[in-house]
């Protein structure tokens, strides 16, 4: 048992690491250092700018999508050097937000069933962040249960006619293209008449309406489809394939490992360690401590838990399970954090923003933690993978399964 | 990096499950938890014979000489086996307290005979009520002699020797503990077994009378020694309690998945297959903690106070969590005294309370986070 890199690593993280030293943004590493849930934006600079430059600089320096092929503008390095870059690059990985479903999902979409002459033209562009890329799923009436999508994709020549709505789509109101799933059958069983596309957001008949979120920013987009039209070329898989098509993507999303989950303790104990109560230091405080430490081990925890993971890649093997418990735990641990911390601040605890204690830092996390609890899975869904992919229990009892789509009751009363 | 045990640490893991499942059956530990025997003298043995008590005691004194990576997989295995032995007292405590502050002469004297499964050892400790701490101990030393009453003292009814704080100073100050090692089959001992949570393993109160001891380690050095006893055995003790964790989990899934009611296995209703998950959480998060303390422990880290409190804060919290749930998701079955659920909720609410409550270890987690910040 040790945490030392084996040579080869040793060797990588020594030419990321005098790489990134080079070439970093530096202006901004203290503000992205401090940037916490709810509050990364950059006080004078386009984040959205720095971060395409800071891709493209990566991109043409051979250090974008580390384990991509180098034929689609990757690396083609291993997991375990993807993970020491990811590592190295620290703050600056904030920069890569913007890019995480391009880069996680999109992409690796499009390399599993996309044509090759499209994977040529499309890939080195969405690598090297010149093109941003967006995952047009969850509906108003599939959020959860994405199958039971309604946008429609109806055969019209050598053409796809759309007509639909999407939500929740994360940066589609900056994203050049789209991955997106329709319905082509409504006859058969919800999960049987799926078919996966990818589309240009310019094309005629997109409306991009950014969502006004309760924590008042706009992360989040509805995506209005009327009448568009999606050469057949542009399909990814066969046609009633979306749902394994989908899978494919839904799966990459656990190659994210190594990257750091939000928590909020770190914010939390360095705030405890300076603040005075009315008896003394906070961090004195016996009820404080108890909760730090209850929180401490959650953090360590995850930590420790990732570092299994990584040893496993280095090893060359497949990470086990356990990584599935990151988002779930740390999803409500940045709510209760910050929860506490305005606790902590008594009455002014209430103020938020500029004028807010720490500039209302854990304001800020309070009113975007509920939706941390909800993206990419709800608590309540992964519980369900824990249960039914970890421990070997049953699958829910789906009432609508095999019943045609056309079929399934549409409202509750 | 390689934050995981090796092939052969991972084959020794399965050499103890198989034993264990072999020679500790639920249906073994039911006869010392019904009071049949006070410990399982045949697994006792076993262990031996299979080289498991002396598995990180070195060579020159009897044991196998491996390390404490390989006694925490060992350790695991105990655990999940909830094996009704005294394994923690004397090999956690006892064992490591000579291994930290014994003499030659004293480590030749016992650690061999830990290592053969001759000698019961254990830490005489706590006098009544409270965590430790210097204050609480009021037993004295003078004059080579021990006067007052421990009690808890694990396996003390059974222990064949004793590492016991005493006072021997009035300062205030940690200065004033020092260790003493006694043989409680000698004159001046009266031990009286007592009721307990877990019958699986005893408890007792020990009355020192003008008792014979000698030193161990150097005079007003025992509170600095027993904190390092502490923290090796917070470690230790979490992989026991990982292992009971993942054995309750298991147990909690089976039922789910074998009970029918409403016409369905109640491992597809969402709130048993949350509860559960939420279990799995719990374990994971905690194996991944102690795993850290694991490698603190057995490379002597800077980190290992941190790491040791952590590991036992949340190996604690998991097998409480674990155990508890086990039994709610076996419903009125679980808790019977015929199911073998309770066995698993005794065990881990009397491991809570062993080496300090949770209150303690919060706080020295708070302390040692603090004192690494500020250097």
């Amino acid at each position: 048992m040790n945490f030392d890199d084996t040579p080869h690593e040793a060797e990588f993280r020594a030419t990321a690491r005098a790489w990134i030293g080079a070439n970093a943004p530096k202006q901004y590493e203290d503000e992205l250092r401090k940037s916490s849930l709810g509050r990364t934006a950059l006080k004078n600079a386009n984040i959205l700018e720095v971060a395409k430059a800071w891709q493209k600089k990566k991109a043409d320096a051979g250090w974008a999508c580390l384990h991509w092929p180098k034929e689609y503008g990757g690396r083609g390095s291993s997991p375990i050097e993807r993970v020491i870059w990811s590592q190295e690059e620290g703050p600056f990985a904030q920069l890569s937000r913007m890019f995480i479903i391009g880069h996680g999902m999109c992409g690796p979409t499009m390399m599993a069933f996309a044509r090759e002459e499209h994977k040529r033209t499309y890939l080195p562009p969405l690598a090297s962040g010149e093109k941003v890329w967006c995952q047009l799923f969850s509906e108003p009436a599939g959020g959860s249960d994405v199958a039971g999508l309604r946008t429609r994709a109806e055969k019209d020549g050598d053409d796809w006619v759309v007509n639909g709505q999407k939500i929740w789509t994360s940066g589609a109101h900056y994203s050049d293209y789209g991955i997106l799933l329709t319905r082509t059958d409504p006859t058969v069983p919800k999960h049987k008449g799926l078919t996966m596309f990818f589309l240009d957001m310019k094309s005629p008949g997109v409306e991009v309406r950014p969502i006004k979120q309760a924590s008042g920013a706009s992360d989040f987009n509805e995506v209005y489809f009327t009448n568009v039209r999606i050469p057949d070329h542009q399909r990814l898989g066969e046609v009633g394939d979306g749902w394994n098509v989908s899978l494919t993507t839904l799966m990459n999303e656990r190659s994210a490992i190594g990257a750091a989950v939000s928590t909020g303790f770190p914010e939390l104990f360095e705030y405890c360690s300076s603040l005075m109560l009315d008896d003394g230091p906070a961090i004195e405080d016996r009820a404080v401590r108890s909760k730090l430490a209850n929180w401490a081990v959650k953090a360590s925890g995850l930590q420790y838990t990732s570092m299994r993971a990584i040893s496993a890649l280095s090893k060359g093997e497949r990470p086990g399970p356990e990584n599935s418990i990151g988002k779930l735990v740390a999803g409500s641990m940045i709510q209760d954090v910050a929860t506490y911390a305005l606790d902590l601040q008594g009455a002014s605890g209430v103020v938020s923003g500029e004028d807010g204690e720490l500039a209302g830092r854990f304001q800020a996390m309070l009113l975007r933690a509920p939706g941390t609890r909800v993206e990419g899975g709800t608590d309540e869904i992964m519980r369900n993978i824990i249960a039914e992919r970890v421990l070997g229990l049953p699958g829910d009892i789906r009432v609508d399964k095999d019943v045609p789509f056309n079929k399934i009751p549409t409202k509750g009363r | 990096m390689n934050f995981d045990f090796s092939d052969d640490q991972k084959q020794l893991r399965d050499q103890a499950r198989k034993f264990l499942a072999e020679k500790c059956s639920p249906k073994a530990v039911r006869v010392v938890l019904d009071g049949k025997a006070p410990y399982d003298k045949e697994l006792w043995k076993g262990l031996a014979e299979m080289g498991f008590l002396g598995v990180a005691i070195p060579e020159e004194f009897g044991g196998a000489g491996a390390g404490h990576l390989e006694l925490c997989v060992i350790a695991e295995e105990m655990g999940r086996a909830n094996a009704p032995v005294p394994f923690s007292s004397t090999v956690y405590l006892a064992a490591e307290a000579l291994l930290i502050s014994g003499s030659d002469a004293q480590k030749k004297k016992w650690l061999p005979a830990i290592a053969s499964g001759e000698a019961i050892g254990t830490l005489a400790l706590f006098e009544g009520k409270g965590n430790p701490a210097p204050k609480h101990v009021k037993l004295t030393a003078a004059n080579g002699v021990l006067n007052g009453v421990k009690k808890p003292v694990p396996d003390g009814a059974i222990a064949d020797f004793a590492v016991v704080a005493a006072r021997t100073g009035s300062s205030g100050r940690d200065g004033d503990i020092s260790l003493f090692l006694v043989d409680l089959k000698g004159a001046g001992v009266a031990v009286k077994s007592l009721s307990n949570l877990d019958p699986t393993r005893g408890q007792a109160e020990i009355t020192f009378s003008d008792c014979k001891a000698e030193p161990l380690g150097a005079a007003g050095e025992g509170w600095s020694i027993l904190t390092q006893v502490l923290d090796r055995a917070a470690v230790l003790c979490s992989f026991e309690q990982v292992g009971g964790s993942d054995r309750a989990l298991e147990m909690g899934r089976d039922y789910a998945l074998d009970r029918i009611a409403f016409g369905r296995q109640i491992g597809s209703f969402q709130a048993v297959k949350h509860m559960l998950a939420d279990m799995y959480v719990s374990a994971t998060l905690a194996r991944s903690n102690s795993y850290y303390g694991a490698w603190a422990l057995s490379t002597n880290a800077a980190e290992l106070p941190e790491a040791a409190a952590a590991a036992r804060i949340s190996a604690t919290q998991a097998f409480q969590h674990c155990a508890k749930n086990n039994i709610q998701v076996h419903g009125g079955m679980g808790f019977t005294w015929e199911f073998d659920c309770h066995m698993y909720y005794r065990r881990a609410n009397a491991m809570a309370l062993g080496l300090g409550s949770l209150s303690y270890w919060e706080d020295q987690l708070i302390n040692r986070m603090r004192k690494k910040n500020a250097a």
